[in-house]
C-alpha cells in the first residue's frame, strides 16, 4: 500500500502517517510547537494493592497476565543491561506461547542478545519495534522482514514521545538489580548491577501498568529508588536477570588501532588549540574506543594546565571515573555506567550522580543539560557537504545502530565528530547522507587521520584554528580525499516501501529508511 | 600454469581491505562472475567493471570468476585479479593502475632514517594508512613476511601500492627477497619509484653489486633516472665479519642495517633487551658504516606492547652510534623518532649557526663564526637539516626564527 509522503524541511520524503497514527514532517530546528498537555495513564487506586506492600507474584507469566497482556499492546523495556539482559527476550516468549499477536517492543535500545526476538517477529507475537536495531535485526528489518513499520527514536526523543502521549505503553516490564516488595528499585547491589537505572522512569511513570523484576530483592525501603512503587503494579523475582559479564559493555577499552588513536590526538590538540578546552569545561564523549582515547589525552591537558571541569555528563566510564577521582572533574552527572569502575564509582562517591534521561535529553522540557554542554564527541556512520550527520545506517543502506543520545547531544555549544575518513573502503564522508539524523547546522567539526573540517557556520572557530598548525580543509576536500582513495560509492538501491521512521527530538519525521533491494550475481 | 583454476588474495572472517579471487578456465561459455562484497551495494558495479575490463586486457574469453572482497581498494583487486591470471595464463602483459603524481617525489643520501615501518607485502589491510604515522620509511616487504606460494602475488601488490598509496613523504622501500627471486622483485618494482631496496641477509659485496647491477640494467631499459638506493641488512656472522666491504661495496649503499633476529640465532645465542650479546657485532657495524660514510641502522624491537624497554634500547642504540631503527607496529614510531631526533642542545646549537651564518650573509661576510668557532658549509647544510627536521617533528615552531633571541 502506497503511503503519502510530503517533502520535509530538510528536504526528505516522510510519510504523513507511520503504522496508521498521523505523524508530523520536520520542520526545522527548535520550529515544531507542541500544543495540549501531556499524556497521563489511568488512575489506581490503593484498594486493588495489598495494605501491607507486597506486590510479588509468582512468575513473569503470572505478572503478564495480572496486568491483562493481550494482542495490540505495547510492550516497554530499558536498556541497563545491555547485551547481558535476560528478560526482554523472556517477555515475547510468554507472549507467544500465550498466542498474543501484534505487539509493540519499545525498548530504550536493543543489543545483540535481543536477535532472538527476530523469531517473534516472523511468528506475528510482534508487530514492530520502536527502538533501535542492530547486528542480525538491523538486517532483518532493512530487508523487510517486520511487519510494521520501525519507529527510531533518540533517548530524548523517546521521553518525549512517552511525555507526550505519541507512545502510550500498556505494560512496562524494568528489569532491577534490586528491588523490594512493594515496587522501590535501583540500580546498583546485587550480582545484576549495573549502576543506574533511569531509562526505565519515565516508562514506569507513563505506563498503564508497570512490573519491576530483580534477582535481588531488598528489604524496604530500596533506596536511592531510582524507580519508585507507587508507580509499579508487581514485583517478580527470577534467578538472574542478566550475565554480568555482558552488562558491562565491551566497549570500554581504549582503542588500539594506531589510525583511532591518531584521530583522537588530534581531536585533542584541536579542543586545547582553540581554547574550548579549558578550565571550568563541560564535556561529554560516549564509550566507543576513539571517545575514550580522547578522554585520556583530554585529561592529560587538563592536568598540564591545572584545569577542572566543571562536570562531565555520562555515559560514564572509568577514564571519566579517573578524572573525578584525581580532581580533574568536579562531579559526574550519570544516565548511564557502562563499566565496573564506573559501577563502582556510582555506588560509592557522592559527587558521581545518577541524573535521569528524564532531566537530561527531553526537548519537550523547561531545558535542557546538552545545549549546556561544551563539548560533546560523537561519532557517525556518515556525515556528508552539508554537515548533516547520519548514526542509523551504513552507507550500504542496511539498518545498523540505533540513535543513542545522539540527536539530543548535537544542541551541545561544540560538537565535535571524530570519524575515520572510510572503513573497509566505506567513505564516511559522502555527497549525501543516506539516512538523515541530525542537520549539519547543530554539527561543527569533523576530525579523521587525515585533516579537520569546520562547519562554516562556525566563522569564530574558522577563525581560532588560523595559525594553528593543525591540518584544516574543507568538507568537500574531505570527500574528495576519500573518494580518491576508495572510489566513488555508488547510491545503494531502494524499494519505495518504508521500513523505518527516524523521529527528530521534537517528534517530527526528519527521515525515513527504506526496504532495500537485494543485489543478485 | 597447467592448472585450470587459480587463487590469489586472501578471504576469511579476520581479513579486511582484501579479496580472493578464484578463476576457472573453461572451454566455452563467457564469462560467469560471481561477487561476494561486503561493499556490493556501493561499488559491486564498479567492481564488476574492473574485473570484465581486465579479463578482456588478459584476453581471456571463458571463465568463471568470483570475487570475495572484504572492502578492497580498486588497487588491490587489480593485484589479485592479475596475480589469478598469471597463475594460470602465461601472459607478458601487465596491468597497472595510475601512478600518482604524490608518489613521484625522492629522497637523498643522507635522509635522516630515524625509522622505518615494516608492512607484510600481502597483507593490503596495512598499508592503506601507513602513511599516517610520520615513519620516516615505509618498507613493503616482500621477504620474511610473505609465505613462499605467496611471493608472486606479493610482488604484484607491492607494485600496485607503490603506484597509487600515498606514504605522505616517508622514504619509500622494498626489502626483496634473496637470489633469483630478488631478482624478479627488482623487476617488478624498481619503475615504481621506489627510493630505496633493502637487501636481507647479506654476506658480501658481491650480492649488493648483482643486485645494484641489475637495478641499473632495468633504470637503463625503462630509461629511469632516479637513484635507487640501498641498504643492506647484515644478519649472519659472516655478513659482520665483511661488513665494511658491504657497506663500501656501491655507492648507491646509504645505510647498513643490523638484523638481531637471525644474527643471534646464527650465533647460537639468546636476545636480550640488554643486547650484550650483540654488542660487539652492533659497535662493529656502526665502525664499518661511517668508515664507508654511510648510516647505520639498528635492528627490530619486537615486543611492541613493550614502550618503556624500547625507549631505552633507542637511548642505548642512539649512544653506540646508530641514526635509525626499524618498527614493526606504528605505536613505535613516536619514541624511535623522538629517541633518534636532535634533542634540544642540538637545535639549539643549529637555530644558532643557521642565524649567524644568515647574518654573516646578509653583511656579505665572507668567513662565518660562531662564538670562537668557524663554520663551513657542511656545518650550515647539516644545522639546516636538523632544523628542518625539528620543525616536521614539532620540536621547533616554524616561525622559529621570529620567536628566538638573536
Amino acid at each position: 500500500m502506497a503511503v503519502k509522503t510530503v517533502m520535509n524541511a530538510a528536504g526528505r520524503k516522510v510519510p504523513l502517517a507511520i503504522n496508521g497514527q498521523p505523524a508530523i514532517p520536520f520542520r526545522g530546528v527548535g520550529k515544531h510547537r507542541p500544543s495540549g498537555v501531556k499524556y497521563s495513564p489511568p488512575i489506581p487506586t490503593c484498594a486493588d494493592f495489598p495494605s501491607d506492600g507486597n506486590k510479588v507474584v509468582g512468575s513473569l507469566e503470572d505478572a503478564l497476565r495480572k496486568c491483562g497482556l493481550k494482542s495490540g499492546m505495547t510492550i516497554s523495556t530499558h536498556h541497563h543491561l545491555r547485551d547481558g539482559d535476560l528478560i526482554s527476550n523472556r517477555i515475547f516468549e510468554i507472549a507467544s506461547g500465550m498466542g498474543v499477536k501484534d505487539l509493540v517492543w519499545f525498548p530504550s535500545a536493543s543489543f545483540p542478545c535481543n536477535d532472538p526476538v527476530i523469531r517473534y517477529l516472523s511468528d506475528g507475537t510482534i508487530n514492530r519495534i520502536e527502538g533501535s536495531m542492530n547486528g542480525p535485526l538491523g538486517r532483518f528489518v532493512s530487508e523487510g522482514g517486520m511487519k510494521g513499520t520501525a519507529v527510531l527514536r533518540s533517548h530524548g526523543g523517546r521521553v518525549q514521545a512517552i511525555q507526550d502521549g505519541e507512545v502510550k505503553i500498556d505494560i512496562a516490564v524494568l528489569a532491577a538489580p534490586s528491588a523490594d516488595a512493594f515496587g522501590n528499585a535501583r540500580g546498583t547491589g546485587g550480582s545484576s548491577s549495573c549502576g543506574v537505572i533511569g531509562y526505565g522512569k519515565p516508562d514506569s511513570m507513563y505506563a498503564t501498568k508497570v512490573i519491576v523484576v530483580t534477582d535481588n530483592l531488598v528489604d524496604f525501603p530500596c533506596c536511592p529508588m531510582e524507580i519508585e512503587g507507587n508507580y509499579v503494579d508487581c514485583v517478580v523475582v527470577v534467578d538472574k536477570i542478566g550475565v554480568p559479564e555482558k552488562i558491562v559493555s565491551g566497549t570500554t577499552e581504549i582503542t588500539k588501532s594506531p589510525d583511532r588513536i591518531l584521530i583522537a590526538e588530534l581531536t585533542a590538540s584541536f579542543l586545547e588549540k582553540t581554547g574550548i578546552l579549558q578550565d571550568g569545561v563541560t564535556m561529554q564523549a560516549g564509550a566507543g574506543g576513539t571517545s575514550l582515547a580522547i578522554a585520556v589525552f583530554v585529561h592529560e591537558i587538563l592536568k598540564r594546565n591545572g584545569w577542572k571541569s566543571k562536570f562531565g555528563f555520562g555515559g560514564s566510564t572509568k577514564y571519566m571515573v579517573k578524572m573525578l577521582e584525581e580532581g580533574q572533574m568536579g562531579c559526574i552527572l550519570d544516565a548511564q555506567a557502562f563499566d565496573l569502575d564506573a559501577v563502582r564509582s556510582v555506588e560509592t562517591n557522592p559527587c558521581h550522580i545518577p541524573y535521569p534521561v528524564f532531566n537530561a535529553y527531553n526537548y519537550h522540557s523547561k531545558g535542557n543539560l546538552t545545549s549546556m554542554m561544551d563539548i560533546m564527541i560523537l561519532g557517525a556512520t556518515e556525515v556528508d557537504l552539508g554537515f548533516n550527520g547520519n548514526v542509523v545506517t551504513h552507507s550500504d543502506g542496511y539498518l545498523l545502530h540505533g540513535i543513542g543520545g545522539w540527536q539530543n547531544c548535537l544542541h551541545a555549544r561544540n560538537v565535535i565528530l571524530p570519524l575515520p575518513l572510510f572503513r573497509d573502503r566505506i567513505p564516511v564522508i559522502v555527497d549525501e547522507v543516506t539516512t538523515l539524523c541530525g542537520p549539519g547546522e547543530l554539527i561543527d567539526v569533523i576530525i579523521t587521520e587525515r585533516s579537520i573540517a569546520i562547519n562554516p557556520l562556525r566563522k569564530d572557530l574558522v577563525r581560532r584554528v588560523k595559525g594553528s598548525g593543525l591540518p584544516i580543509v574543507t568538507i568537500r576536500e574531505l570527500k574528495e580525499e576519500a573518494e580518491r582513495i576508495c572510489g566513488r560509492p555508488e547510491k545503494p538501491e531502494f524499494d519505495d516501501r518504508i521500513v523505518a521512521a527516524i523521529k527528530w527530538v521534537d517528534g517530527t519525521v526528519i527521515d525515513v529508511v527504506r526496504k532495500l533491494k537485494i543485489q543478485k550475481g | 600454469m597447467n592448472s585450470r583454476i587459480a587463487t590469489a588474495g586472501n578471504a576469511g572472517p579476520k581479513v579486511r581491505s582484501d579479496c580472493q579471487i578464484t578463476i576457472e578456465l573453461k572451454p566455452k561459455g563467457g564469462i560467469s562472475l560471481d561477487i561476494k562484497s561486503k561493499v556490493k551495494s556501493i561499488y559491486g558495479k564498479s567492481i564488476r567493471t574492473l574485473c570484465l575490463e581486465m579479463l578482456e586486457y588478459f584476453a581471456i574469453r571463458n571463465a568463471l570468476v568470483s570475487v570475495d572482497d572484504s572492502g578492497a581498494l580498486p588497487v588491490v583487486i587489480m593485484a589479485r585479479i592479475e596475480a589469478a591470471v598469471k597463475k594460470i595464463t602465461s601472459t607478458g602483459l601487465v596491468f597497472l593502475p595510475e601512478m600518482s603524481k604524490d608518489n613521484l617525489y625522492s629522497t637523498e643520501h643522507d635522509w635522516m632514517r630515524f625509522s622505518r615501518l615494516y608492512l607484510p607485502g600481502n597483507t593490503p589491510g596495512l598499508m592503506i594508512n601507513a602513511g599516517l604515522h610520520s615513519a620516516r620509511g615505509i618498507i613493503l616487504d616482500l621477504e620474511d613476511s610473505v609465505a613462499p606460494d605467496k611471493k608472486e602475488e606479493a610482488r604484484l601488490l607491492v607494485r600496485n601500492a607503490l603506484r597509487q598509496l600515498d606514504f605522505r613523504g616517508a622514504e619509500r622501500m622494498v626489502r626483496i627477497n634473496q637470489g633469483e627471486t630478488g631478482l624478479k622483485d627488482l623487476e617488478a618494482v624498481i619503475p615504481q619509484n621506489v627510493n630505496m631496496v633493502l637487501i636481507p641477509k647479506c654476506e658480501s659485496a658481491e650480492q649488493v653489486r648483482r643486485f645494484d647491477d641489475h637495478i641499473a640494467k632495468i633504470s637503463k631499459a625503462m630509461k629511469l633516472k632516479k637513484r635507487v638506493f640501498l641498504m643492506p641488512i647484515i644478519e649472519t656472522a659472516l655478513g659482520i665479519e665483511n661488513c665494511f666491504t658491504i657497506a663500501s661495496a656501491s655507492p648507491s649503499v646509504v645505510a647498513a642495517a643490523i638484523g638481531l633476529e637471525d644474527l643471534t640465532a646464527d650465533m647460537g645465542v639468546q636476545r636480550t633487551a640488554e643486547g650484550t650479546e650483540s654488542l660487539y657485532a652492533r659497535a662493529r657495524l656502526v665502525m664499518a658504516a661511517k668508515a664507508a660514510g654511510i648510516q647505520a641502522i639498528d635492528s627490530v624491537f619486537s615486543d611492541v606492547s613493550d614502550l618503556d624497554t624500547l625507549r631505552k634500547v633507542v637511548i642505548q642504540s642512539k649512544a653506540l652510534g646508530f641514526e635509525g631503527m626499524g618498527c614493526i607496529h606504528p605505536r613505535q614510531i613516536r619514541i624511535i623518532n623522538e629517541g633518534y631526533a636532535p634533542d634540544s642542545t642540538e637545535i639549539d646549537k643549529a637555530c644558532r649557526i643557521d642565524i649567524a651564518f644568515r647574518e654573516a650573509s646578509e653583511k656579505g661576510l665572507g668567513v662565518v663564526a660562531l662564538g670562537t668557532k668557524m663554520i663551513d658549509a657542511p656545518v650550515v647544510t647539516r644545522a639546516r637539516r636538523t632544523i628542518e627536521t625539528a620543525v616536521r617533528l614539532g620540536l621547533l615552531p616554524d616561525n622559529w626564527r621570529e620567536s628566538s633571541p638573536k
